[in-house]
């Protein structure tokens, strides 16, 4: 969130993504400001009631009553996005020693930074509803819980650093935007918060490429190179077809998710048309062309066996990935207990001094 | 990032890393605004990450940390009985007196 002195954003409200966070932050207010007054009536069923919030286009709030399976979606959900920044930051994370300028390694640091930070709003978002942040870890280091395919792509040169900032956190912008006017407070809240950051890693990509698209011939070949590699696995992030998208209507009908997969797909796409262009690079796309008729590009979509093997386990980082976050969390084991004990030692000298 | 379910406040009793709510003023003059929650183990560290947390671009010049077991929230049942401003009260609004025409700055 800015600051209230902090000058807005140069395109503010009603230009590109970021107005459109605007325009969902205003929305917020605006559902509060006529918000029904009360809870459910002595004598109205629960379940009308929530319907009705939902319909009004009205948050739901922690302490308010909601079906056990939106409880359980969501949780699923917000834990499942927590979990992918915490993981999104290995990939990147790879590049910080050898980032190519001090400049360029600030500005990581910053982003990885970020990332930390989502999936802390996330993780707290998601405990609103029930569970706790050590529950959630614990089910993603038990591999029950999944995390973003995208993740599981290994970092081969510096610019996959500018094509996951461009390409990536574009994807996820485009997919985390509409969910800023979810039917859910805490994860819409946590969602324009989470947008925003998001903008500043999506704009630092795009210049890493632009920079080495500018450059000497390698590192033009370098930029093409991962942009390459990661056009497809980013149109993957939207999830599987329309036709095979098993929570979709459901969440759809909550107002959890406000457009089909497929939809957020071509948004991407239309969207990155423009933008590749003045960077100069091609979208590794041959059927990639204009369709005057239904007024948006027609692409090849992703390979979504692939998709579902990476899902499953069995991408090309998988194990790595999973085995470095067990590592970290083994290995930081005797440093939340010493911090747990300080603490509770701190607490006691308190009490005898009082 | 927001006010815990009953669930919760259960579970971060046991949690050996509690759960504090972050409040952050943004400029002088303004008030305290809830702005999020972290897990700290004391409120040093928890001050401290919610500077790394909830600050990183000039949000605010002033923190409270909280122990999120400390806060008692009003249920949402109760809230008509609890909030509704006495229909017979209306003289606790201004707009209850009337002003003889003619009368300036009051």
């Amino acid at each position: 969130m800015y600051g209230n002195d902090f000058a807005a954003p140069e395109d503010g409200p009603g230009g590109g993504l970021l107005g459109e966070v605007e325009a969902a932050e205003a929305a917020l207010r605006e559902a509060a400001a006529r918000a029904r007054r009360g809870g459910p009536a002595p004598d109205e069923d629960l379940d009308g009631y929530f319907t009705d919030v939902i319909d009004a286009d009205q948050k739901i709030e922690p302490r308010d009553w909601m079906p056990e399976a939106y409880r359980k979606t969501l949780i699923r959900q917000i834990a499942q996005h927590a979990h992918s920044e915490i993981i999104g930051m290995q990939p990147e994370g790879n590049w910080i020693s050898r980032a190519p300028s001090l400049k360029r390694k600030a500005i990581l640091l910053a982003k990885v930074q970020d990332e930390a930070g989502h999936g802390l709003y996330l993780y707290a978002a998601a405990e609103t509803l029930g569970v706790s942040r050590d529950e959630l870890v614990q089910l993603l280091l038990d591999g029950r819980q999944k995390y973003s395919s995208i993740f599981n792509y290994p970092t081969l040169t510096w610019a996959d650093v500018g094509a996951i900032g461009w390409l990536v956190d574009g994807a996820a912008i485009v997919n985390q935007v509409p969910l800023c006017r979810c039917s859910y407070g805490p994860y819409a809240r946590a969602m324009i918060r989470v947008c925003k950051e998001e903008s500043f890693h999506q704009r630092q990509g795009y210049e890493i490429l632009h920079t080495l698209a500018h450059g000497t011939p390698a590192q033009k070949a370098m930029a093409q190179d991962a942009v390459d590699r990661w056009w497809y696995p980013s149109l993957a992030m939207f999830g599987p077809p329309d036709g095979d998208s098993t929570h979709s209507a459901q969440s759809m009908a909550w107002k959890i998710k406000r457009f089909s997969n497929d939809d957020l797909r071509q948004r991407f796409v239309d969207m990155c048309v423009g933008q590749a262009e003045v960077l100069g690079l091609a979208l590794p796309d041959p059927e990639l062309r204009w369709n005057d008729e239904r007024q948006a590009y027609d692409y090849t979509q992703p390979d979504y066996d692939e998709l579902m093997r990476v899902i499953k386990g069995d991408g090309p980082c998988n194990r790595e990935r999973m085995a470095h976050r067990r590592r970290a969390h083994a290995e930081g084991a005797w440093v939340r207990e010493a911090a747990a004990a300080y603490a509770a030692k701190q607490k006691n000298k308190e009490k005898v001094a009082a | 990032m927001s006010e815990r379910s009953e669930r919760t406040d259960q579970l971060s009793a046991k949690d050996p890393s509690p759960l504090w709510e972050v409040f952050v003023r943004a400029r002088r003059g303004l008030s305290h605004t809830h702005v999020g929650s972290l897990h700290a183990p004391d409120a040093e560290l928890a001050l401290r990450n919610a500077r790394d947390l909830y600050t990183r671009r000039q949000e605010g010049v002033s923190i409270w940390v909280v122990p999120a077991s400390a806060i008692t929230a009003s249920s949402p049942d109760e809230k008509d009985a609890f909030f509704d401003p006495a229909a017979d009260k209306v003289y606790r609004h201004p707009t209850f007196y009337e002003v003889p025409d003619g009368v300036a700055h009051l």
